[in-house]
């Protein structure tokens, strides 16, 4: 029976890379099962469950809380979400991030003061450079 | 012996210094391996997630996203990432410095721009300095999550997609070794194409539920992984650069107890010879 290549990622760690003869994925409009010659897709996943099928019939099941997943003929990639997403906590976590900064600066003028940045770098880069020259004269 | 209490004790606090500079020395250097680690175990995600966008964008999708397609730039975007905690030499103001080189040359050519920081060090800058901050994220740890982003990420691709923003900039620190971090500014919006030509031919996804919703999320999910990547590897620049700042704080904590150690000495022969010279003396006047 021919097999095929399945790949099982999220963004923090590789979670499965492997030969496979099936795999059952749970797609957003029902769960679907991949045979090796499938047509190219692409579709969503709920959080759930994605089996696979190893050569010889052996099992291996992940949670999945929810992702992509992408099918050619000889491969199938499934992008794993690290956590569990909705419009709601996407929206959720923008307000966050949005009041977080603004509690941070009160000031909005919205203009950067070039000349305070520059000068307050300058100030760092000749500290290092005497950290520098410090301590070749030590070394010295 | 009263001689020199003042050097003594003046040893033992460079020694307690020392032993800190050291403690954090070491912590920086197997942090730095971890991280370095979680960057390797990034990439996979990344790459897979490459490999998908390139055919979706060479399939012929009826629907065109707008990530893809370059507008006339009015106003940018940048999200900056910064470390958390400092003591880490001089990786967050070369960071500034780039990003000061870059806001002047957009306001000579009367580009305006919007900031997103991640990291604390990046928004006391902004605080400092001035500028539009929309969202920002801090104190995400040695190893953030990739939720501990979405918001901020979010801020940015919802800007450019409602058009208030026209191209989008990630600025970092690359990890070239441990030696070494970059500074560097990448283009994350509109997307490059990809010159992978290798698939030619006619052909489309079957797209479940619609092509407009599957690739929006994807190209979103990309965004984000590449943003992750970023801090990932920020993170083991600032560790990188830690470590290396921290060793010559040990260095220099050692070379300045020598040199106090010998001075300390000079003063306690000093201190004996002229006892010496007073017994002596002493003795000869009787």
């Amino acid at each position: 029976m021919s097999t095929i290549h399945v790949d099982i990622v999220s963004a923090e760690r590789e979670i499965f890379s492997g030969e496979a003869e099936a795999v059952f994925a749970p797609a957003v409009l029902g769960e679907v099962g991949i045979m090796p010659g499938h047509a190219a897709m692409l579709t969503q996943l709920r959080p759930g469950e994605v089996r696979i099928q190893l050569k010889g019939g052996e099992q291996q099941a992940f949670y999945v809380s929810g992702g992509m997943l992408e099918v050619q003929p000889k491969m199938l990639t499934v992008l794993s979400d690290t956590a569990l997403r909705a419009h709601d906590l996407d929206e959720a976590a923008v307000l966050k991030a949005k009041q977080d900064a603004e509690e941070a600066i009160k000031d909005r003028s919205g203009k950067v003061d070039f000349a305070k940045a520059q000068a307050e770098l300058a100030e760092l880069a000749a500290q290092l450079q005497t950290i520098q020259r410090l301590r070749r004269r030590g070394g010295g | 012996m009263a001689v020199g209490k003042e050097i003594r004790v003046k040893i033992a606090s460079v020694q307690n210094t020392q032993k800190i500079t050291r403690a954090m020395e070491m912590v920086a250097t197997s942090k730095m391996r971890k991280a370095q680690d979680r960057m390797k175990a990034t990439r996979p995600y990344a790459e897979k997630m490459r490999k998908v966008i390139s055919h979706v964008a060479h399939a012929h999708s009826e629907y065109r996203h707008p990530f893809f397609t370059a507008r006339e730039v009015k106003r940018v975007g940048i999200i900056v990432v910064s470390t958390d905690r400092g003591l880490c030499g001089g990786l967050n103001s070369n960071l500034f410095r780039l990003m000061v080189q870059h806001m002047k040359r957009w306001q000579a050519a009367n580009v305006e721009f919007d900031v997103c920081t991640i990291g604390r060090k990046g928004l006391q800058f902004f605080q400092r300095v001035g500028g539009n901050v929309l969202g920002q994220v801090s104190r995400v740890g040695d190893q953030p999550h990739l939720d501990d982003l979405i918001g901020t990420v979010k801020i940015m691709l919802d800007a450019y997609i409602d058009g208030r923003i026209d191209q989008l900039f990630i600025a970092s620190n690359d990890f070239v070794n441990s030696m070494t971090q970059k500074a560097e500014l990448e283009q994350l919006l509109p997307l490059k194409p990809s010159e992978d030509s290798t698939i030619a031919h006619h052909w489309d996804y079957i797209y479940e539920p619609e092509s407009k919703e599957v690739v929006d999320q994807l190209l979103a999910r990309y965004i984000e992984s590449l943003v992750y990547q970023r801090v990932i590897e920020n993170i083991a620049c600032e560790q990188a650069a830690r470590m290396v700042a921290m060793k010559s704080a040990s260095d220099n904590a050692g070379k300045l107890i020598k040199e106090l150690q010998l001075i300390y000495n000079k003063a306690r022969q000093a201190a004996i010879t002229q006892e010496l010279a007073e017994i002596v003396g002493g003795a000869a006047a009787v």
